[in-house]
């Protein structure tokens, strides 16, 4: 079989070693979260509790304004002691409800057991997957339910459980895929139900060979009357990429502007199949998940079970500190990660990582003229033309960035990693886009 | 006191190349060369190749006032890359006058790096024909003495101009030309390196020298002999690995560098079959650099997941 993989991509440091070899970890459950009421892509939550109300863990405190949207859920039990607007991993300040955590993580009636999976229609799947609130773990946080919702025209017929995990330094989903592997499969064949797809395929790189192992063996195991596949994959960064993924995996395409269930398949993240399981078998919604906080600038690198709204600082603490040269906090990996301007900042539902980085990574280097060397072309899996639309953004030349491809850029951040004349491509590519999509709304 | 973070947009991972480390890649891909020459031509290839650098590196210092006389590596490769197509031993002030022009004309009155449309050293190269023919091209080819560091050497003609040198001689190099063409294996040796290091694809290259190949078939009935002989006799290796390879100045696009190398060959044949010139590599190149962004924005590629229009 000829190796599973995509056209394009980068090898950069990968930095799995940090906590590739560390089980997952209980984080302490901070003295007081503050979560925010927009956790997805798509509309926001409106706060269903007020200041003084006493909430329990697991409780829904955000209602969603919209389909594309995800329930809000309290992570700790405790009092309600504030709600305004506080910092955000995206950038600016959003309305957040703040708990005091009473320390007796008191369970909310509603987590309990339901119907196992035999018994459950696929209706009630979704049902289950948006009343736990799930998004797409992965970072792209997409709300699950949408997902499992095409429209009845569309005949899904593959489920892909995207365990890539191609973004450098990140192990949590090879954790939960070698730790809770048995979770990973049940969430795949709910997620098979749910859509009456007949086949299903778990794609992890190569770099994971315990992971692999661990997940073939559970597929065997509980697979069932299902039709499921494990596909070991090249490690490549941006590997994991929807597109890259479906592609590697079936061999199909998916069109540009289109969504994958253009090709009759839908992806979803390892982590987000283990918050599936969850939320079937315990009646568990989303309010924790697995954060890897590492780098060279964190003393005890570490993957941790992480409470919703629990701070960067928090958990940095709980790691052993920053280290003296410690000078960038990213949240999310370092290819497609945010960098944050302070440490109060809280963990989401879509913080898949804190990465700390230190002065070697950080430094401002010189952006010099492109040399057409081309070598963007090569990286760019989308086949898209990244000097000629960076160059383009750079002098505002709208109409030129976007027909050189800006809108299909999905800013994986290889042209940028590669380019040798430093060149900040996706940053222009992300200006273009911006002002491309403002013009198409008018 | 709080510590201060960096903010900046991703992604937050660089690769360690950069301009200068891809310039110091080239010089070392053109070492196997200048060791022929060298070799073949003794002290005078030294002298040739030392000055041409230093005025390239020079003339760039000067006109970006910067006091760093290597820099980004690229005028040495620019300097020496026009020493590569002289005679072993043009008088001085050639070499310098050619450096400059590469230098000022050939790209900094662009706009520097990157900014330049045609090859730099090949501009120098250009000017030098038409304006000093005499010191560049006609009696100054010298017949190789290896290991000759200091012999004295006696002019010759071209196998070019001849038409006639053993294919073995012009793979190793023993004959005469610039100091750059003459050795087909150091060239060879050198454009692996290149390939190996991500620096250059086959496409230009390849389509270069196969158009040379098929085209050089004809010349004087059918004979696979004569093919091999355009593809090793003159500046056709150098100019295909070294010169069209040139970032700045070729297409990025797959099919573009196709269409640019296999321009390069019919242009480069049609002078030595037709024209007056012995030679048509720099007018070649020079002709093709000029149809670069042309040629990429009628070539870009297929995006990924794009249904190709069926005819």
């Amino acid at each position: 079989m000829s190796e599973r993989t995509f056209v394009g991509g980068i090898h950069p440091g990968y930095f799995k070693d940090y906590t590739a070899g560390k089980a997952i970890a209980s984080a302490r459950a901070p003295a007081q979260v503050i979560i925010p009421m927009h956790q997805n892509i798509g509309a926001p939550c409106e706060p269903v509790v007020q200041v003084g109300d006493e909430v329990k863990m697991g409780q829904k405190i955000g209602e969603p304004k919209g389909f594309v949207s995800a329930p809000i859920f309290a992570s700790v039990s405790g009092k309600v002691t504030k709600i305004e607007p506080y910092n955000h991993p995206l950038g600016n300040p959003v309305l957040a409800v703040f708990i005091e955590n009473d320390g007796l993580d008191t369970p909310d009636e509603s987590m309990k057991p339901g119907k196992a999976l035999e018994e459950l229609s696929p209706k009630e799947i979704v049902q289950i997957s948006k009343d736990a609130g799930l998004v797409g773990l992965g970072g792209a946080t997409f709300p699950t339910h949408v997902k499992l919702s095409p429209p009845p025209e569309v005949q899904i017929d593959t489920v892909i459980i995207n365990g890539a995990e191609c973004e450098p330094f990140l192990t949590a989903d090879h954790r939960q895929m070698l730790e809770q592997a048995e979770d990973v499969v049940y969430g795949l064949k709910a997620f098979m139900k749910a859509l009456g797809a007949t086949r299903g395929i778990i794609g992890i790189e190569d770099n994971k060979p315990d992971a692999i192992e661990s997940i073939k063996k559970a597929v065997e195991e509980g697979k069932g009357e299902y039709n499921i596949e494990v596909h070991t994959l090249h490690t490549k960064y941006p590997q994991g990429a929807e597109k890259m993924l479906i592609k590697a995996t079936t061999g199909r395409e998916v069109p540009p502007g289109a969504l994958p269930m253009a090709v009759n398949v839908v992806n979803q993240n390892s982590g987000t199949a283990v918050a599936m399981a969850q939320a079937i078998k315990l009646g568990k919604p989303l309010y924790e998940r697995v954060v890897t906080v590492t780098g060279p600038g964190i003393k005890e690198p570490a993957n941790l079970l992480v409470r919703n709204g629990t701070l960067v600082r928090d958990l940095i603490e709980q790691c052993g500190g920053l280290t003296d040269d410690a000078r960038k906090i990213v949240l999310g990996g370092p290819m497609m990660g945010l960098a944050q301007p302070t440490l109060d900042v809280p963990a989401i539902k879509g913080t898949s990582g804190v990465l700390v980085l230190t002065e070697e990574f950080v430094a401002d280097l010189p952006i010099s003229a492109c040399i057409k060397c081309g070598k963007c072309l090569e990286v760019c899996p989308m086949s898209l033309m990244p000097n000629f639309i960076g160059s383009a953004s750079e002098k505002n030349n709208i109409d030129l960035a976007e027909k050189y491809g800006a809108m299909d850029c999905f800013e994986c951040g290889c042209c940028t990693y590669t380019c040798p004349a430093k060149r900040p491509l996706v940053q222009w590519i992300r200006i273009a886009k911006g002002e491309i999509g403002a013009r198409r709304k008018k | 006191m709080e510590r201060k973070l960096v903010v900046s947009s991703s992604p937050h991972l660089k690769s360690p190349e950069d301009i200068q480390s891809i310039m110091v890649d080239v010089l070392v891909a053109l070492f196997p060369v200048a060791l022929m020459a060298v070799f073949l031509f003794g002290y005078r290839a030294l002298v040739t190749m030392v000055i041409a650098m230093l005025a390239a590196m020079v003339t760039e210092a000067i006109i970006l006032r910067k006091g760093n006389l290597f820099g980004d590596g690229s005028a040495a490769v620019t300097g020496l890359l026009l020493a590569m197509t002289l005679p072993p031993a043009p008088p001085w002030w050639v070499v310098v006058v050619g450096s400059v022009v590469a230098i000022a004309i050939g790209k900094q009155i662009y706009g520097g790096i990157g900014n330049n449309i045609f090859n730099p050293a090949l501009v120098g190269r250009a000017v030098l024909v038409v304006s000093w023919g005499g010191h560049i091209a006609g009696n100054v080819w010298l017949k190789p003495v290896p290991f000759g560091f200091t012999a004295d050497m006696v002019t010759t003609a071209t196998p070019l101009a001849t038409k006639a040198a053993s294919l073995g001689d012009l793979f190793m190099g023993t004959v005469a030309g610039s100091l750059g063409e003459t050795s087909a294996l150091a060239l060879i040796v050198g454009g692996i390196w290149l390939y190996y290091r991500g620096h250059i694809d086959w496409r230009i290259p390849g389509s270069f020298i196969a158009l040379v190949f098929v085209l050089g078939l004809f010349d004087g009935g059918f004979s696979l002999t004569r093919g091999l002989f355009h593809v090793l006799a003159g500046g056709v290796l150098l100019g295909a690995l070294f010169m069209a390879t040139d970032m700045v100045t070729s297409p990025v696009t797959p099919v573009g560098k196709l269409i640019f190398g296999a321009g390069c060959g019919i242009v480069t044949m049609v002078v030595r079959l037709f024209g007056s010139l012995p030679e048509g590599v720099t007018f070649g190149i020079l002709l093709m650099n000029g149809l670069t962004p042309l040629i990429d924005n009628l070539t870009l590629p297929k995006k990924f997941g794009e249904v190709k229009k069926s005819a």
